[in-house]
């Protein structure tokens, strides 16, 4: 009998993008995979989605910019990157020797720095965007049109014009009603959308009397936001009809499993990364024994199975 | 080239109420550590995420031996380790120090280490083939100040003068009226400061450890950074990861 015969399907499609399997990394958390390539073989993840880039260098905030909690993290980065002409020079080329799906995650202070951004990324060999407007950690842009039905759309109808790869838009949890702005960004023309980015929080060191962060607040991300994220996953599902790439405290199969349950087409590992840099390939091999025990043929029967 | 394993550890023990002395084994971290360099640690406890930096203290055969404070409630987790439990852990991680540079350059060095600044001057002094000069500070309690090689000459300072110099590593280097081409320095801030004032004073070349506090540890988040003179030819601003790209800074190049 061919073993391989029983092997079950594990490629999903996302706006006619083929991944091999359901699993990428949450931006920000895997850089462009270049730190990792030592722990991963990045051929065995569905995509990989890059740390923010911009059209030109950010600082970022000061430091102190992490710090932990039970159960997961504090980030006020306050979204560092090279800028778009290195990224262009040593990220991509980088990608390119794998065999894997490139996620190019973009940031922007104001809406002409985004479409600015997405047109530099014209004629890349990369094969979606995902648009940032959901970071807690920068004063401009960012958050500003993530919190905003309006806003998001208007940003997602601008870039949709100038990209010629599908646009991911990336959306906050930190809103009234996460269904609203899913419902916005689609109906601009959004060919997907990757939930949650992380929920704003704060830690105060009690000895020194001050805030831990140098930004005061920072993004919350790690198992301690899980349930949240699968509700919200489940939430947009029942209100759009584009694909969800789910993520928020993915740890192991069994999280990334629950995500797609709930209506995400894929799942991204962020915050887990930095407590085994193996994991997303234990995650893609831990799927696929989930499929074969269970004798689902193929990971998109998992999809929104859940009502 | 990082590796992530699952070791063995062999020995941990206190040296002194709060400073706690792991080894474990590991054939390819071993074989590829400098001094300066560090482990991640992971704790087994998932619910404290992130790997806690630890610099390495000495590298014998296969063994490396870390050494370090409990300070949290993850060190406190580690510290109750028993040998032949088993560990995650990520190294060497960093760039740790040029020795071959350091003793084909310089003639003669001062080593500083504050607290827990003091593990990875260990192992450097064990490269070093120059004259070396090893200052030592601590608040009270001495430890792995018999650890050095016996070229080197140990002159030790504590906070409340209980042994050494009464004061901190610079009123030790007064003492002892001791000089050298070269500082190699690994600490809390405050003591970088006072050397690196001294170092400018004196015009001498210096190497700092930094410290930060990290996420990833492997060079991919930007949570451990470090203000730069120049643009950084990583991250192109004035910015440089600690933990990739560090912890050890040629001192006229970092803002501290």
């Amino acid at each position: 009998m061919n073993e391989d015969s029983k092997m079950p399907d594990m490629s999903v499609e996302i706006a006619g993008v083929k991944w091999k399997n359901p699993v990428t990394v949450a931006s920000g958390t895997f850089g462009s995979g270049i730190e990792y390539a030592d722990f991963v073989d990045l051929n065995g993840l569905g995509a990989v989605t890059t740390k923010g880039v911009a059209t030109y260098p950010w600082e970022g905030n000061d430091t102190i910019r992490v710090a932990e909690t039970t159960g997961g993290m504090l980030n006020a980065i306050g979204l560092q990157n090279p800028g778009m002409e290195t990224f262009i020079e040593r990220d991509i080329p980088f990608l390119n020797k794998y065999d894997t799906v490139k996620i190019v995650n973009v940031v922007g202070k104001t809406l002409e720095e985004y479409v600015e951004a997405v047109k530099m990324l014209s004629g890349q060999p990369v094969d979606m965007l995902e648009i940032n407007i959901s970071c807690p950690n920068v004063k401009e842009g960012g958050i500003a049109f993530g919190q905003d039905p309006k806003a998001a759309a208007e940003v997602t109808r601008a870039v949709k014009e100038v990209s010629e790869k599908p646009v991911i838009m990336k959306l906050s949890p930190n809103v009234t009603s996460i269904q609203k702005m899913a419902g916005a960004v689609e109906e601009a023309g959004a060919d997907a959308v990757s939930l949650i980015n992380t929920l704003t929080g704060m830690k105060i060191d009690i000895q020194k009397k001050t805030f831990l962060l140098a930004n005061k607040t920072g993004g919350l991300s790690g198992p301690a936001i899980k349930p949240v994220a699968v509700r919200m996953v489940y939430e947009v599902a029942q209100a759009v009809n584009i694909p969800i790439i789910g993520m928020g405290g993915i740890c192991c199969a069994e999280d990334a499993i629950e995500f797609m349950l709930a209506g995400a087409t894929a799942v991204s590992v962020g915050t887990a990364n930095f407590h085994n840099p193996k994991v997303t390939i234990e995650i893609v091999e831990g799927i696929k024994k989930y499929l074969l025990d269970n004798n689902i043929e193929n990971v998109n029967d998992l999809i929104g199975a859940v009502r | 080239m990082l590796y992530h394993e699952n070791v063995s550890v062999i020995r941990n023990e206190s040296l002194t109420n709060d400073i706690y002395d792991m080894r474990f084994r590991s054939r390819d971290i071993s074989a590829a550590a400098k001094p300066g360099q560090f482990i991640n640690v992971y704790c087994n406890d998932s619910s404290r995420l992130l790997p806690r930096p630890i610099s390495i203290c000495e590298v014998n055969g296969e063994e490396i031996r870390i050494v370090y404070r409990v300070a949290g409630k993850g060190t406190k987790e580690l510290s109750g380790i028993r040998p032949g439990e088993k560990i995650n852990v990520t190294g060497p991680a960093g760039n740790g120090y040029d020795v071959d540079m350091i003793n084909q350059t310089y003639s003669s060095v001062m080593l500083f280490g504050g607290g827990v600044g003091i593990p990875p001057m260990v192992e450097l002094s064990k490269r070093l083939k120059i004259k070396t000069d090893v200052f030592l500070g601590y608040r009270d309690c001495l430890f792995l100040n018999e650890d050095f090689c016996d070229d080197a000459n140990i002159h030790i300072a504590t906070e409340d003068g209980s042994a050494g110099t009464r004061g901190n590593v610079l009123d030790a280097l007064k003492a002892s009226g001791v000089d050298a081409d070269l500082i190699c320095a690994c600490g809390p801030l405050p003591m970088l400061r006072a050397i690196k004032k001294y170092a400018e004073e004196s015009g001498k070349k210096a190497y700092y450890s930094m410290e930060e506090r990290m996420a990833c540890g492997v060079g991919a988040c930007l949570g451990c950074v470090c203000k730069t003179v120049e643009k950084d030819g990583h991250s192109k601003v004035n910015n440089t990861r600690v933990c990739a790209d560090g912890p050890v800074f040629d001192a006229s190049a970092i803002i501290i």
